[in-house]
């Protein structure tokens, strides 16, 4: 508000022409987004019984998701399994993004990256139940093994595990890792690397003190991003665990949908989301302390 | 440089475990098994026509494209809105607002998806192929934005104010000068958040009611072990339309990139 009635008459139009502008977007926004959520805040501290909602707000559901065994459970899974996979995805990814940005001609960089991101425009459902027909009990790569005579029947450890919900979704956001990372290597001025090898810097070393440094903003963001929607990934537990092995989302959907338990089913969602948002501006502090050590 | 081939051969590696299960895919929708194992048993079509034959997967996808196809263009028509607003203008509030119309892209949609479930029934709006679309302009107007915000800030603003100088107004301003300056990005906003619909899962299949959509429908017929054959039929007719679509989108992106003089970074997001 202030900055608009510095600037004076000019200034002030310009604040209201730019919220005229974004106003459609702004209320659809608030009405399906902001709204839905505040409701559900307000349904999380509200007691579910038979009759309906009743109201007096209490905290009664939140103590039943921090103490209630499953509740507690499911939250550590997805928060193992979401934390596994941005481990394993980030990892696997960084070369990747190295080798597309400092060993590729200018020209050519669109179309590996073009190439990189094909696999995740396709079907996500599908692409998901082809890693179960991989990595199954009648999956390809047990028929595989066992008709080149490798091993005499299906190996069990491959399939509905955590370790395989963990591998379909490392592969599922691997292009949302890769990606970041590689505009944050896009941005290094080359000629401190020059410099740093001018002054006697092994390749290793220059690596280690100047590009890791230099991208973490990309790295950060592709944990980001590949760490929040992992968490609330409701098709692998579904598809890849067969049912047997319930993430958050699924318990969500248990809670609200099959027993019907609209207030202990918002104080599930409210937890995920805190821990969700607590995640993340831990890592956008991260981000700003890199930053700063920058400039 | 030695680095270098180990990095290669990394990369082509990690290519080929991007791809592995989409190369599956054509192997087992032309397999003559009902299976979905090795070793191959044999070419066939079938699964095409059984697929072909299913007159639900018609509605479904007759629902999904009428669905992609409305989210998509209101989705471009709000992100427009909020590009230009970002880009062009300062105001109050700026970073909140923005902030809360990019929220669906890092919110679980598990969760919005429940939010917006709960509200739709308490407000007593019958679940339908109408509130998927709903759902769907949420979560596609983020990426929209993004998309067109990087086409609007290419545009340079002195061609705006020389066409005011000669006496255009800002809406004709609007129509002659921005609008086809920045018409690659919106239609490859359109293909972007098409695509997204057209995949999207969860938000349809909360929100649907009885209707069913493609990856509802999809997802229904994993349960049914004889009928996932004819899934991967469709499964690879799917990935041949959507790279056809993305090659478009990558085409015209490029193109808008070269009509305003800027220089390719590549890559949609």
């Amino acid at each position: 508000m202030e900055q608009g009635s510095k600037k004076g008459r000019f200034g002030g139009s310009e604040a209201a022409n730019g919220l005229l502008l974004i106003s459609p977007t702004a209320i659809y926004a608030t009405l399906l987004l902001a709204a839905p959520l505040f409701a559900v805040v307000v349904y999380s501290l509200m007691v579910d019984s038979k009759a309906g909602l009743a109201g007096g707000l209490t905290f009664q559901n939140y103590i039943e998701v921090w103490t209630g065994r499953i509740d507690r459970a499911l939250m550590l899974r997805s928060l193992t399994v979401s934390a596994m996979v941005t481990l394993v995805t980030v990892l696997l990814a960084y070369p990747v993004a190295y080798f597309v940005s400092f060993h590729i001609r200018q020209d050519r960089k669109s179309l590996w990256l073009f190439l990189i991101t094909i696999p995740f425009w396709t079907s996500y459902l599908i692409r998901v139940f082809l890693w179960k027909v991989i990595l199954g009990y009648n999956g390809v790569i047990n028929s595989g093994l066992m008709s080149l005579g490798i091993i005499g029947e299906p190996l069990t450890i491959i399939n509905y595990s955590i370790g395989s919900m963990i591998m379909t979704l490392a592969h599922a956001y691997a292009a949302f890792a890769i990606l970041p990372i590689f505009v944050s290597l896009e941005k290094i001025d080359r000629s401190l690397l020059e410099a740093g090898q001018d002054l006697g810097e092994s390749k290793l070393r220059t690596f280690w003190r100047v590009t890791l440094p230099l991208s973490m903003p990309g790295v950060i963001a592709a944990v980001l991003i590949v760490f929040i929607p992992t968490i609330g990934d409701y098709v692998t537990p579904e598809l890849i665990g067969g049912g047997k092995l319930p993430m958050i989302a699924n318990r969500i959907e248990a809670v609200m949908l099959k027993q019907n338990d609209k207030a202990l089913g918002s104080a599930i969602a409210m937890t995920a989301m805190a821990i969700v948002a607590l995640v993340s501006v831990a890592f956008l502090l991260l981000n700003k302390r890199f930053l700063k050590g920058q400039k | 440089m030695n680095r270098n081939p180990t990095l290669k051969i990394y990369t082509i590696a990690y290519l080929i475990f991007l791809y592995a299960p989409i190369i599956l895919l054509p192997l087992f929708a032309f397999n003559d098994s009902k299976v979905i194992a090795f070793p191959l048993q044999g070419f066939t079509t079938n699964w095409f026509a059984e697929m072909w034959a299913d007159q639900q997967l018609f509605v479904a996808f007759r629902n999904s494209l009428l669905i992609a196809v409305t989210s998509s263009i209101f989705a471009t028509i709000l992100g427009i809105f909020a590009a230009r607003a970002s880009t062009r203008y300062k105001f109050p509030g700026k970073g909140g607002i923005l902030g809360l119309i990019m929220l669906p892209m890092v919110l679980p949609e598990m969760i919005f998806a429940m939010a917006l479930l709960v509200v739709l029934v308490a407000v007593g709006v019958p679940l339908s192929l109408f509130t998927i679309i709903l759902g769907h302009v949420l979560l596609c107007t983020p990426f929209a934005m993004a998309i067109l915000t990087s086409a609007f800030q290419s545009l340079d603003r002195s061609l705006e104010e020389a066409a005011y100088d000669l006496g255009e107004t800002p809406a004709s301003t609007f129509r002659l000068i921005i609008l086809p300056l920045v018409m690659p990005g919106i239609i490859s906003s359109l293909l972007i958040c098409f695509t997204i619909s057209l995949d999207e899962f969860i938000i349809s299949y909360f929100l649907g009611g009885n209707q069913t959509v493609l990856s509802v429908y999809i997802f229904g017929q994993f349960r049914f072990p004889a009928k996932v054959p004819a899934v991967m039929a469709l499964g690879f007719i799917l990935v041949c339309v959507s790279i056809c679509l993305l090659t478009i989108a990558e085409y015209f992106r490029r193109r808008g990139i070269a009509k305003t003089g800027g220089k390719d970074t590549g890559g949609f997001l």
